[in-house]
């Protein structure tokens, strides 16, 4: 079920904050955020925002394209390595 | 002939449901054109007239997307996900489930048919 519409997006008031104190100032930093599931906003295009995955914080451009997407789905949680099976196999194969 | 939107309708069958084999057009969608046109939709392809098939065409073409426009629109939605970088867009590029299916089992759908990884049977027979 979609967010009521009420309520308009979440965003966390302190990223709010940070990045509407950026705007005023005209600056670009890379601010730095837990809240992955905070919704981007047309405010937010430009800048760059570090959003922390469970390990660091990776750097998000926020492109015009990406409004309306939430900040975590741009930093995976999770890295696929391949499976433990084919590499070896790979590495046999090479010999 | 009812040529629609660069598909052939089949003769013999209601316009209701021919008019279904467009990309873009099923039931509901369907009736609704047929109701913004004017004809029954118990009426069978072959019984239309010129005058009736226009009908039905022009209002396809005024309200509805389909076929090409609407496969590149879907194709572009897609390109967009990619290239934006989010995590439906990479589930894509991997042709995986983008919407948070499990993947252990199943989703053959979109992983196509079973690639058997073997060697691993192997290795204990071996010990």
């Amino acid at each position: 079920m979609p967010r009521s519409i009420k309520k308009g997006p979440f965003i966390e008031f302190k990223l709010l904050d940070k990045v509407q104190e950026l705007n005023k100032k005209n600056e670009k930093k890379i601010i730095k955020t837990w809240s992955r599931s905070s919704m981007i906003i047309p405010e937010f295009v430009g800048h760059t925002i570090g959003v922390h995955n469970g390990q660091k914080m990776i750097p998000v451009y926020v492109t015009e394209n990406m409004v309306g997407h939430k900040l975590g789905e741009f930093a995976p949680t999770r890295i696929f390595r391949g499976h433990p099976g084919t590499k070896a196999e790979k590495a046999s194969k090479a010999k | 002939m009812a040529r629609i939107a660069g598909v052939d309708l089949p003769k013999s069958k209601k316009i209701f449901y021919g008019l279904q084999y467009i990309f873009g057009i099923g039931t509901f969608t369907a009736g609704e054109i047929l109701e913004k046109a004017n004809i029954d939709p118990n009426r069978r392809v072959n019984t239309l007239t010129e005058d009736e098939v226009a009908a039905i065409r022009s209002v396809i073409q005024a309200d509805y997307k389909v076929e090409g426009a609407l496969r590149s629109e879907v194709q572009m939605n897609i390109k967009r996900l990619m290239d934006i970088g989010c995590y439906r867009g990479l589930r894509h590029r991997r042709s995986l489930p983008a919407r948070g299916q499990r993947t252990r089992t199943n989703s053959r759908t979109r992983k196509g048919k079973r690639k058997t990884v073997a060697g691993k049977k192997k290795a204990i027979a071996k010990k």
